[in-house]
């Protein structure tokens, strides 16, 4: 098996070692499933309108249709198995949200429904929800103010 | 075929936009937990300025589906009913128009977290 490296191999080999390169593989993964979730999300959309609902509401279920599947499939520890691989690719989407929702709640199990599950259920829901309805409520307050003038 | 070009466009501004959440977690170690309240917030930032909703037209669940989507939901929803109700409007339009998402998270979040069991961490 011994065998010198020329120096195409090796400048292959230093770039395979390098940590630009495992970002870029990283974002490789992270652009094809994030990619396949939101393209699995315009599914559900076109289908939810194709049974007549109109957009808002199609995009609504869009949305709950995701977030059961994320939680469905941690729950079963498939979301994790593909988390290994993709990165922000499941983070980022709503499925990512999800996720970020039951595997605490899980984990907490045994440490009750109240103050386990009922309290860790929000350890990363919370902070996304509180920054996002702050931020909104900024966003409407400014609205409403520049409204007035 | 337009329903394939709509495919194409959600998959790639989606992906897109993952790839950005990439490279916050691999150049500045940000845990996914940091990543999803900043993506949220971005997303109404940008919603604020007016720049995601051209995303949302073009790109369809390619810029909904993202965290970033639930800040812009966020965002368009307190303008709504700002406009509506005036100042009550800030502080129901925004959860309001978040409401589905997070109470399908919590139903669905508990009922797995009953049913299953914790894999624990390997």
């Amino acid at each position: 098996m011994k065998h010198e490296m020329t120096n195409k191999e090796y400048g292959e080999y230093v770039k395979k070692k390098t940590p630009n390169s495992t970002i870029l593989k990283n974002c490789v993964k992270a652009f094809l499933i994030g990619g396949l979730i939101c393209a699995i999300g315009e599914g559900f959309i076109t289908l939810y309108k194709a049974i007549g609902l109109d957009e808002e509401s199609a995009a609504t279920f869009e949305s709950i249709t995701l977030v059961f599947l994320g939680a469905l499939l941690t729950g079963l520890d498939i979301y994790p198995k593909i988390a290994k691989h993709a990165g922000a690719g499941t983070v980022v989407p709503i499925t990512g949200f999800a996720n970020s929702v039951v595997s605490p709640a899980l984990e907490a199990k045994t440490e009750g429904m109240v103050l386990g599950t009922g309290a860790k259920i929000f350890t990363i829901a919370g902070p996304v929800i509180l920054y996002g309805a702050l931020a909104s409520w900024v966003a409407g307050l400014i609205y409403w103010v520049t409204s007035m003038i | 075929m337009d329903t394939v070009i709509e495919f194409i466009k959600a998959f790639v501004v989606g992906g897109l936009i993952c790839v950005i959440g990439q490279i916050l977690i691999d150049k500045t170690q940000l845990t996914p937990a940091r990543i999803l309240v900043t993506f949220v917030v971005s997303g109404v930032v940008l919603q604020f300025f007016g720049i995601y909703e051209p995303l949302v037209s073009f790109a369809g669940a390619g810029a909904t589906v993202p965290l970033t989507g639930f800040g812009y939901n966020l965002c368009k929803g307190a303008y709504r009913a700002v406009a509506e109700k005036g100042l009550l409007g800030a502080f129901t339009g925004g959860l309001t128009a978040a409401a589905g998402g997070v109470c399908a998270a919590i139903v669905f979040g508990f009922l797995v977290a009953v049913v299953f069991r914790s894999k624990s961490k390997t």
